[in-house]
């Protein structure tokens, strides 16, 4: 297989996995199987593309010509190759835990579901890889249309309402911005390609840098930065598995990814540094990670409270990004993966414990660690990683976070993700320990046991005390949201190479570490 | 064999001697199939005869514009005069363009499958349709290849009247009126257009458009020519339907039958895009058209309003094809803010919109067409539900959509990044942000569309169960053109390279 090939491949095998679903859709098992299938080819071709990174072969592919200038081509760097691997290695669990998920829940339509769902990693993997802007901003738009679906999977009013909130949020600014910030690029720059080092610098006029990035920061609505951050808790009509891989993980990450990517090669870190361009952006992305954290707290339904704190976990990467000192930088790319291990945990979770028992706000959660001790032993452990704590993940990429920030001399940005890290244990943690230790309330076991006898579940349905039996998730979906726990551990070990592999993309700048 | 062989020979001389003769029979052809039409007395027959030679003119634009490719300019003198006594046909790189969008659109459409109750036409005289459809086209054609500026009047009231017509025989009574109201606005239109004429005839002499322009340049009388620049420009504006001389449009649009929508969409607006941009480039020279009328004060704000307008329109209608007539009036809005740009990157975006939004509103009108057919209503609300009756029309009708609102990858992108490139090398800041966010209001009205056929469930009343998706005969050129919509997205050598030197050609100021 060579370099380009793998690429090919690992592009067309969710486009060929979304057509085979389309085909078997009436043959439920088949159709599951082949999403899985799918997801673990994709996955396959990106472990691939990396071990060519890894023996630095030159990993680019050029499409088409579309117009001068504007070319469609890929070509892998460390930071996409992060991305990458994130969307394409949580993919085939996301299957998987979707097979248990939406067979627990009799939802409707699951094959279009499986279909958009291939189409939208394909689309994820495209702005990976994607070696200019225009190709970006091309799989950009195809991961929203991509989504739409999803968004309004169950066809209610609401969740038609939620459609339209996400795609006009997600449209226009990416038109109305991103848009109007690449032609702008191109008209000052002449070209879109991302060059280490970046494109703009000596082209464009340093007073209108601070403006330019805004325009990018904001067109990348998926950042989710406030104030376009609506979109993302009105996704979580969505079912679970969804929230849990796209609007945690791939359609999130996507946003965060093209900032810190645009950050990293189109303006370039020294460039950005001059004249503190980037300080605008760096308060919007504080205030971001500090409001959403505090929003977080007082949002009872679990699905919007992780729904906030992942605004608040994207805009520490956003952050990182607008600080632009090595240190950052790479904690940014670090905090992608980390955060997406742990918070996808969650989202499991979450949707493990709807799928169980039917239950979505954390006051009705009281005594249930007993019953699923091991879905809210995993949630504990990504609630580990996200508040940033060893030994799990994420207590790397927020210490590299930090370091950055006292290397810009910002000392105050250290402590905006010191203050957040505190709100994120007071969101997180309530739900783990009631869970545990707190007696479930009688209305919360009635109704417990009102669902259980729905779901027409006999060998549970005769336990009068709740509390005693032990009910989990279908293993469907109990062992994906392990497997994912046990990332955010290995992650702690593994972290030193995720450093290595991300140091390239600064390594040329002037600015000491 | 000797014999075989010169015979073949005679073939080959007088197939070559006939190409010669090309750039008269594009016109030529169909004015004569249009009385042989009125004659088979028979539907089936005139459409056959319709096809044949609207195909055989299709073949040879082809051929004509793969010369002009080649060599150049092509001239081609009428009875031998010489021009500027005689009438000149001429190609260059920008009408040969146009010449071919419209006799691929008037192909595709006759074969396209109809419902008989569409027109007001007793059953078996159908053909009159047809020899209307003809002359129709031949007028189109011959506005865009003419070399000469009476031609063009000429050829525009052909064209005009046998549009009248067209709208006319639509179903509901209603088009009648919508036509009474187009033929009045056409008629002004028109009207002007020829004292337009008749004034740059009193101060050159000449109707040849070559020879006007180089004479032009002597003429110090500059009154007479602003006023000539001005009677032109509104002429032209009216069947064009610049905002806000556009109430015509959307009536007409939206009572005529739905295939001839679909053809005077993706024609009869563009031609006279194409008649503006002769007028304002060739006749007057860009230079005398921006520094001494200036244009862009008057244009550039009209296609704004015209982008804005025309789609806030479209979002409240309730009637699809009044959606997407509203639509036609937000994008050739796009089409003169190419213009009004006054440069190089604009004009391309103009003139590639009119190839793009050519395919795109060709495409869903006769996507709208299929709905009727299998529907019987093109009421918005009847539609809920459609989309898994018919998944493939509409299907067609989301890319197409995609289209309009200009998504990457699909034509409308390759227009939207030319303006908006365009509006920023002039460093028109505002202009280039409002091209952007009216395309917005693009989604808004195409995702009313997705969300109704797809995401809704049936209206009660409606017997959604009953519709099928459409014959084959109308889902394949829906989906030629919505093809279309995506390869001249990706592909652009042959829509935009194009456009890029016919661009070039009109900018530089040579004929």
């Amino acid at each position: 297989m060579t370099p380009e090939l793998a690429i090919q491949l690992a592009l067309f095998s969710p486009c060929v996995g979304a057509v085979l679903v389309l085909l078997s859709g009436r043959w439920q098992n088949v159709r599951d199987t082949i999403s899985i299938l799918a997801g673990i080819a994709t996955l396959y071709f990106v472990i691939r593309i990396a071990g060519y990174h890894a023996d630095e072969a030159r990993l680019a592919l050029e499409v088409v010509d579309v117009m001068p200038g504007l070319t469609l081509a890929f070509e892998v760097e460390p930071l996409g190759l992060v991305y990458a691997l994130v969307a394409a290695g949580l993919w085939p669990l996301t299957s998987l835990y979707a097979f248990g998920y939406m067979r627990g829940h009799h939802e409707k339509n699951q094959t279009r579901f499986f279909v958009c769902f291939a189409a939208a990693i394909a689309a994820a993997l495209g702005i990976a890889f994607a070696r200019n802007l225009f190709t970006l901003f091309l799989f950009y738009e195809l991961l929203t249309f991509s989504t739409y679906p999803l968004v309004t999977h169950a066809g209610t009013e609401a969740a038609k309402q939620a459609g339209r909130k996400y795609l006009g949020i997600l449209v226009s600014t990416s038109v109305a911005f991103l848009l109007f910030a690449i032609v702008w690029t191109y008209a000052v720059s002449g070209t879109l390609e991302f060059r280490p080092g970046g494109i703009l610098d000596g082209k464009l006029n340093p007073a209108l840098t601070p403006v330019l990035l805004l325009t990018f920061a904001f067109g990348i609505g998926k950042a989710a930065l406030m104030p376009f951050h609506k979109w993302l808790p009105a996704a979580m009509v969505a079912p679970t598995p969804v929230s849990a891989l796209l609007h945690a993980v791939a359609v999130v990450k996507a946003g965060v990814f093209s900032i810190v990517k645009i950050v990293v090669y189109v303006f370039g870190i020294d460039f950005l540094r001059q004249g503190n361009a980037s300080l605008w952006l760096a308060y919007i992305a504080a205030f971001t990670v500090l409001s959403a954290s505090v929003v977080a707290l007082s949002k009872d339904n679990l699905k919007a409270r992780l729904a906030y704190s992942t605004i608040s976990q994207l805009a520490y990467i956003v952050l990182g990004a607008a600080i632009a000192t090595p240190n950052a930088i790479v904690g940014s790319g670090m905090h992608i993966a980390m955060h997406a291990a742990a918070k996808i945990t969650l989202f499991f979770c979450a949707g493990a414990i709807m799928v169980a028992t039917h239950k979505t706000n954390v006051s009705q959660m009281r005594g249930l660690g007993r019953r699923m001790p091991v879905t809210f032993t995993a949630f504990f452990i990504a609630s580990l990683s996200i508040i940033g704590l060893p030994p799990t993940g994420g207590s790397w990429s927020k210490m590299f976070l930090a370091f950055g920030a006292v290397d810009a001399h910002q000392a105050v940005f250290a402590g905006v993700y010191m203050l957040s890290s505190l709100l994120s244990i007071g969101y997180l943690m309530p739900v783990v320990g009631r869970a545990f230790f707190c007696r479930a309330d009688a209305a919360g076991a009635i109704n417990a046991h009102g669902a259980d006898a729905a779901h027409g579940d006999a060998e549970h349905g005769d336990h009068g005390d709740v509390n005693g039996g032990l009910h989990e998730a279908p293993l469907a979906c109990v062992l994906p949201l392990s497997i994912t726990a046990l990332l955010c551990f290995a992650l702690f070990y593994f972290a030193r190479d995720l450093y290595a592999l991300l140091l390239p993309i600064v390594r040329d700048t002037t600015i000491g570490g | 064999m000797f014999g075989l062989l010169s015979t073949w020979s005679d073939w080959a001389t007088s197939l070559s001697t006939l190409s010669e003769h090309f750039p008269v029979l594009v016109v030529v052809v169909p004015m004569l199939s249009a009385p042989l039409c009125f004659l088979s007395r028979n539907g089936r027959a005139a459409r056959g005869i319709s096809f044949f030679a609207l195909l055989s003119c299709l073949l040879m634009v082809i051929h004509l514009l793969g010369r002009v490719l080649d060599e150049g300019v092509v001239s081609y003198r009428l009875g031998g005069w010489p021009p500027p006594l005689g009438i000149e046909y001429r190609y260059d790189q920008i009408n040969a363009f146009v010449a071919l969008i419209v006799a691929f659109v008037a192909t595709v459409v006759v074969p396209f499958g109809q419902n008989k109750k569409a027109f007001r036409v007793p059953a078996g005289r159908t053909n009159v349709i047809y020899a209307v459809y003809l002359l129709c086209t031949s007028g189109l054609l011959g506005m865009c290849v003419t070399g000469d500026l009476f031609n063009v009047y000429v050829f525009l009231e052909i064209s005009s009247l046998s549009a009248y017509t067209l709208v006319a025989i639509g179903a509901e009574r209603r088009a009648m009126m919508s036509a009474f109201s187009y033929l009045t606005m056409g008629t002004i239109g028109g009207l002007f257009f020829l004292i337009g004429i008749g004034m740059l005839y009193q101060m050159t002499g000449t109707l040849n458009i070559v020879d006007l322009s180089m004479r032009l340049y002597d003429v110090s009388s500059v009154r007479t020519l602003s006023v000539a620049f001005a009677t032109l420009f509104v002429g032209v504006s009216i069947k064009l339907a610049v905002f806000p001389l556009h109430q015509w449009l959307p009536n007409a649009y939206t009572y005529a039958p739905p295939k001839v929508s679909a053809f005077l969409a993706a024609t009869a607006t563009k031609v006279a895009f194409y008649v503006m941009l002769r007028i304002i480039f060739t006749i007057f020279g860009r230079e005398r058209s921006f520094e001494q009328m200036n244009l862009d004060r008057i244009l550039l704000p009209l296609s704004i309003a015209a982008m804005f307008m025309g789609s806030i329109a479209a979002i409240y209608q309730t009637n699809i094809k009044r959606l997407l007539a509203f639509s036609s009036i937000a994008q050739i809005g796009y089409m003169t803010l190419g213009i009004s740009l006054d440069s190089l990157t604009g004009l391309v975006g103009g003139i590639v919109h009119l190839f793009n939004h050519a395919l795109m509103k060709g495409g869903l009108f006769l996507a709208v067409a299929c709905i009727l057919f299998r529907l019987g209503s093109v009421k918005i609300d009847d539609m809920r539900g459609i989309g898994r009756r018919m998944p493939w029309t509409m299907g067609a009708v989301v890319v197409l959509g995609l289209g309009l609102v200009g998504v990457p990858g699909t034509v409308g992108f390759v227009s939207k990044w030319y303006l908006v490139l365009g509006a920023l090398e002039r460093e028109l800041y505002v202009v280039a942000f409002l091209t952007l966010v009216s395309s917005l209001l693009a989604v808004v009205y195409v995702w009313r569309l997705v969300e109704v056929a797809w995401f809704s469930d049936p209206k009660p009343g409606i017997r959604m169960a009953e519709v099928r998706e459409a014959p084959l005969t109308m889902v394949v050129p829906v989906w030629a053109l919505a093809a279309a919509t995506i390869y001249f997205g990706i592909f652009t050598e042959h829509s935009a390279g194009v456009a890029r030197l016919a661009a070039a050609q009109l900018f530089g100021g040579t004929p």
